[in-house]
C-alpha cells in the first residue's frame, strides 16, 4: 500500500490490518502520554482545498499523536489559480520535503492525479475528493461497526471483518464520497449493503453497484438491518428538483422518531445508527435518533483520530510491520 | 503552381491495381502507361511508392486551429503542419477563436493565414451565432460571400439549442448553399458535465453527459431539417443512440450527414478511470458498445464522414486536476492510422471507402471543388500516399501541432503517411514535412 486513494482498490488484508493497527491506536489514546514517537521527524502536509475543520483536526491529531510535524495548509480563499494550482503546490510540498500529503479537494480524482501525475513522490491520502471517495471515513465507520458487530457476536473484534452484518446507506448516495467509500469497503469486509435514497439521489450506472438498491427505507429497515448510515443531505438539493422540499425528503428518507421506534419493535437486532457528520437535525436524521443509544456519532469521531494514525503509520512509518512494539 | 513535375511510380490507387501517376501543374496529368511515356515523364522527379496506397488528399470538416487568439495552443502555420503530416490538403477551421469567427473580416483573416501558410487548403468555419452566444445569428450571408466563400456554419463548442434560431439558421443558410453544422449537446442536460454517465461515472463521481443529451438534440434538428427542407450535418456522433436516429433519418430522406472523430472509434470511457485530463473531450468518451455502433454505422454509411475534432491545449490546460482541465484531444496526425486500424485492419471497410469518408464526402459537404476528387487524369493533383503496413509508436512530441494531448500517447499504431501531395506540392515527403506550396497572393 503506497497511497490511500480510494477504498474500491484496498485488499480485503489491507484493510484488515488498518483496523487492527487502529485498535492498537485507540489503547495508545487512553494512556497517559498519548504520543508515539513513530514518525519523529517525518513531516505531513494536511493540503485542504476545500473547508473541513473536523477533517482536518482529526488528521492533525493523528499525526501529532504520531510525533510528526503537521503543516496545514489551506488552498481554499488563496489566490491559487485554478489548474495550474495542484501542480505548483505539489512541487512546493516536495520542494520543502513533505514526506505524505493528505489532501481533501473538491474535485473527483485529485489526490490520484496527485499520486500519479509525477508531481510529488510522496505517499497520498484522499481525505475526501469531490463526490467521489472518503476512504478515511468509510474505515472509520468499519471499525466503528466492527467494534459493534464483534461484540453482537461475542467474538474479538482484532482480525474480524463484517461478514453477514446488513448495513443500510441512507440519502444522497449521488453526490455521496462517504457512501462509495463506505459501499466498496463494506462490501470487502464481508457486509451485505442496501443503498435507500430517492431516484435522482442514486447515480445512473449504480445498477451494476454490488448492493440492494431501495427506495423505500421503511421496507429496508422492516427487512432486518443492523446498522444504518445517514447521509448529510443539503437542503440546497431542493432547488435543482432533487426532491419537492425537504419536508418531503424528510418524511420518506428521513430517521426520525417513528423509525426510531419502530426498531424497538425488533428482537433480537440490535441496530446501529451512523452519521458521518456534521448532521441536520430535523432533516435526515431526528435528535431522538442523533442522541439515542443506538447512535454512534461520538465513537466515530473519535475512532476517526485511531483509524487515520493507522493509516499514517502504515504509509508513512520506515518500519511497519511490527505495530505492537510500539 | 509547383514548378517540379512528379512521376509516381507503382502506387495502389485506394487500394486497387498500382499505377503510375503524372504531377504536373497541380494536375494529375496522365495515370497508367500513359503516365510514364508522357512527355513530361522524362524530366519529372520519380517517387517510387512500390508497396504505397495513393489516396486523395484527406478533408477534415473538423479542425481547431486556434489562430487568433490561442497563439499559444496552436497556429494556422503549426496545425496546418500538422494536417499536412496526417495526410490532409484540406481544413475545416472551426469559429470559435478569439475574437469568434462571426464576421466576414475574421473569415478572410483565418482564409489569408491558411494561404500564406501554404501546407493545405484552410476553410474558415463561420459561427452560427454572434460570439457564439446562441442568442443572434451572425452575418452568415457577408461570410459566404466573403473571399473565404464560408459554406460551413457552426457553434461547435456550443450548441445551438434554441430550437427557433435553429430552424431560422437551417433556412437562411440555404441561400447561398451552406449547411448548419451542430455541436449536439442540450445545455440543461450537460451542466457541469464531466465524462459519460453510466457505470464510469456512477464509480468516479463526476458529473455526467448524458448519451440523450445528444440524441435529443439530434433527433429534433433531423426534423427541423425535414420540415425545413435542409442539409444539416452533425458534429462528431458518440452515441449507438444518436447512430440509429441518423439512419432513421436518412431511411426518411432526410438531408443529413453525420460525422465521427477517430478518437471515439476506438477509446473508451473506461479510461477516464485514470482521471488523466488527456482522456477529457467533449462529446465525451462513452460506453464499447458505442464505439462498435459508430464503426458500423460508418461501414454501413450512416455515418458520412470522419472529422478530427483536432482540439490542441497548452500543457497547463492538461496538466491539473481533471474537473479543472480543457476538453480536447489532437488528432490530425493520428487519424489516418486510427482509421485503418478501427476500420480497415477490422475489416469494416475498403480504402475505397477511407478515401469516401475522409475525402469525398467531406469535400462534398465542404462545397470544395478542388478537393476530394478520384485520382484520374485532369482531376487537381491533392493526394497522398499511405504504407499501410507501417507500424508506429505515437510520441507527442515529436508532432507538428503545437498540442501534446494526444490521447494515443505511447500506442502503436498502423499506417503512415509517407507523402502529401497539396496542387501537385509535396508538403510532405519521406514521411517528414518538405515545404509548403509557394503563396501567389492569388485567391483561390
Ligand atoms: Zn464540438
Amino acid at each position: 500500500m503506497r497511497h490511500l486513494l480510494s477504498t474500491a482498490d484496498l485488499a480485503r488484508e489491507d484493510a484488515i490490518r488498518i483496523l487492527d493497527i487502529a485498535e492498537d491506536m485507540v489503547a495508545v489514546g487512553t494512556r497517559e502520554v498519548k504520543k508515539l514517537p513513530a514518525l519523529r521527524g517525518r513531516t505531513v502536509v494536511n493540503l485542504f482545498f476545500e473547508d473541513s475543520t473536523r477533517t482536518r483536526i482529526s488528521f492533525e491529531a493523528a499525526a501529532k499523536r504520531l510525533s510528526a510535524d503537521v503543516i496545514n495548509f489551506s488552498a481554499k480563499g488563496s489566490s491559487v489559480s485554478k489548474g495550474e494550482s495542484l501542480k505548483d503546490t505539489a512541487q512546493t510540498l516536495k520542494a520543502i520535503g513533505a514526506d505524505g500529503v493528505v489532501i481533501r479537494h473538491g474535485s473527483s480524482g485529485a489526490p490520484a492525479r496527485l499520486a500519479a501525475a509525477g508531481w510529488i513522490d510522496a505517499p497520498v491520502v484522499n481525505a475526501g475528493d469531490g463526490t467521489h471517495e472518503h476512504p478515511t471515513q468509510a474505515l472509520l465507520d468499519a471499525f466503528t461497526l466492527r467494534n459493534h458487530w464483534s461484540a453482537v457476536r461475542g467474538v474479538a473484534s482484532t482480525g474480524s471483518d463484517l461478514a453477514g452484518m446488513r448495513v443500510a446507506i441512507v440519502g444522497d448516495i449521488l453526490h455521496s464520497r462517504v457512501a462509495r467509500s463506505n459501499l466498496w469497503l463494506l462490501r470487502t469486509l464481508g457486509a451485505e449493503v442496501t443503498m435507500v435514497a430517492p431516484p435522482t439521489l442514486l447515480p445512473v450506472g449504480s445498477g451494476s453497484w454490488p448492493c440492494t438498491i431501495s427506495y423505500d427505507l421503511d421496507a429496508t429497515l422492516a427487512g432486518g438491518i443492523d446498522a444504518v448510515m445517514m447521509l448529510r443531505i443539503q437542503g440546497e438539493r431542493q432547488h435543482a428538483s432533487f426532491f419537492p422540499s425537504a419536508r418531503e425528503y424528510s418524511r420518506r428518507w428521513g430517521f426520525d422518531d417513528a423509525r426510531l421506534a419502530a426498531l424497538d419493535t425488533q428482537p433480537g437486532r440490535e441496530t446501529v445508527i451512523l452519521h458521518p457528520g456534521p448532521m441536520n437535525r430535523g432533516l435526515e436524521i431526528s435528535s431522538a435518533a442523533a442522541d439515542s443509544p443506538r447512535s454512534t456519532v461520538l465513537d466515530q469521531v473519535s475512532n476517526g483520530v485511531a483509524v487515520r494514525m493507522a493509516v499514517l503509520y502504515l504509509l508513512l512509518s520506515a518500519d511497519p510491520q511490527r505495530p505492537g512494539a510500539l | 503552381m509547383s514548378t517540379t513535375t512528379y512521376l509516381i511510380r507503382g502506387a495502389a490507387l485506394a487500394g486497387g491495381a498500382a499505377t503510375d501517376l503524372l504531377l504536373d501543374g497541380g494536375t494529375i496529368v496522365a495515370t497508367g502507361t500513359a503516365a510514364s511515356t508522357h512527355a513530361a515523364a522524362a524530366t519529372a522527379e520519380v517517387i517510387d511508392a512500390t508497396g504505397l496506397i495513393a489516396l486523395p488528399g484527406m478533408v477534415d470538416l473538423h479542425t481547431h486551429l486556434r489562430e487568433p487568439g490561442r497563439e499559444d495552443a496552436e497556429t494556422v502555420e503549426t496545425g496546418t503542419q500538422a494536417a499536412a503530416r496526417g495526410g490532409f490538403t484540406a481544413v475545416h477551421a472551426m469559429a470559435n477563436s478569439t475574437p469568434v469567427a462571426d464576421t466576414a473580416g475574421v473569415v478572410e483573416q483565418v482564409h489569408n493565414l491558411g494561404q500564406r501558410s501554404g501546407w493545405v487548403d484552410v476553410r474558415p468555419v463561420g459561427a452560427v451565432t454572434v460570439g457564439l452566444a446562441g442568442t443572434q445569428l451572425s452575418e452568415l450571408g457577408a461570410m459566404a460571400d466573403s473571399r473565404a466563400r464560408v459554406r460551413v456554419f457552426s457553434d461547435d463548442g456550443m450548441c445551438v439549442w434554441d430550437p427557433v434560431l435553429m430552424r431560422r439558421a437551417l433556412e437562411y443558410v440555404k441561400a447561398f448553399d451552406g449547411v448548419i453544422a451542430q455541436h449536439a449537446q442540450e445545455p440543461r442536460l450537460t451542466e457541469g458535465a464531466q465524462m459519460n454517465e453510466g457505470e464510469v461515472s456512477a464509480v468516479l463521481g463526476l458529473a455526467g453527459w448524458p448519451a440523450v443529451a445528444e440524441e435529443s438534440i439530434i433527433a429534433r434538428d433531423v426534423l427541423l431539417a425535414q420540415h425545413v427542407g435542409s442539409r444539416l450535418h452533425v458534429c462528431h456522433v458518440s452515441t449507438a443512440g444518436s447512430v440509429e436516429i441518423i439512419r432513421w433519418a436518412k431511411s426518411l430522406g432526410i438531408d443529413v450527414t453525420a460525422e465521427a472523430t477517430p478518437h471515439h472509434l476506438l477509446l473508451t470511457d473506461e479510461l477516464v478511470r485514470s482521471y488523466d485530463p488527456v482522456y477529457k473531450v467533449n462529446p465525451p468518451l462513452r460506453r464499447e458498445a458505442d464505439v462498435l455502433a459508430l464503426r458500423a454505422g460508418l461501414a454501413d454509411g450512416t455515418i458520412d464522414v470522419i472529422g478530427t475534432d483536432h482540439a490542441p491545449h497548452p500543457s497547463e490546460a492538461k496538466d491539473c486536476e481533471w474537473a479543472q482541465a480543457a476538453m480536447g484531444m489532437t488528432g490530425l496526425e493520428t487519424a489516418l492510422s486510427v482509421v485503418q486500424h478501427t476500420m480497415v485492419d477490422t475489416g469494416l471497410i475498403g480504402w475505397d471507402d477511407v478515401a469516401r469518408i475522409t475525402s469525398a464526402t467531406p469535400a462534398v459537404i465542404g462545397r470544395l471543388e478542388d478537393q476530394g476528387r478520384p485520382l484520374a487524369a485532369g482531376e487537381p493533383a491533392n493526394l497522398i500516399l499511405v504504407d499501410p503496413s507501417a507500424r508506429w509508436t505515437v510520441r507527442p512530441e515529436q508532432m507538428a501541432t503545437k498540442g501534446r494531448n494526444s490521447p494515443f500517447a505511447g500506442m502503436e499504431l498502423p499506417g503512415s503517411v509517407r507523402a502529401t501531395f497539396f496542387r501537385g506540392h509535396p508538403t510532405v515527403l519521406d514521411g517528414a514535412l518538405n515545404t509548403p506550396l509557394a503563396y501567389t497572393g492569388a485567391a483561390s
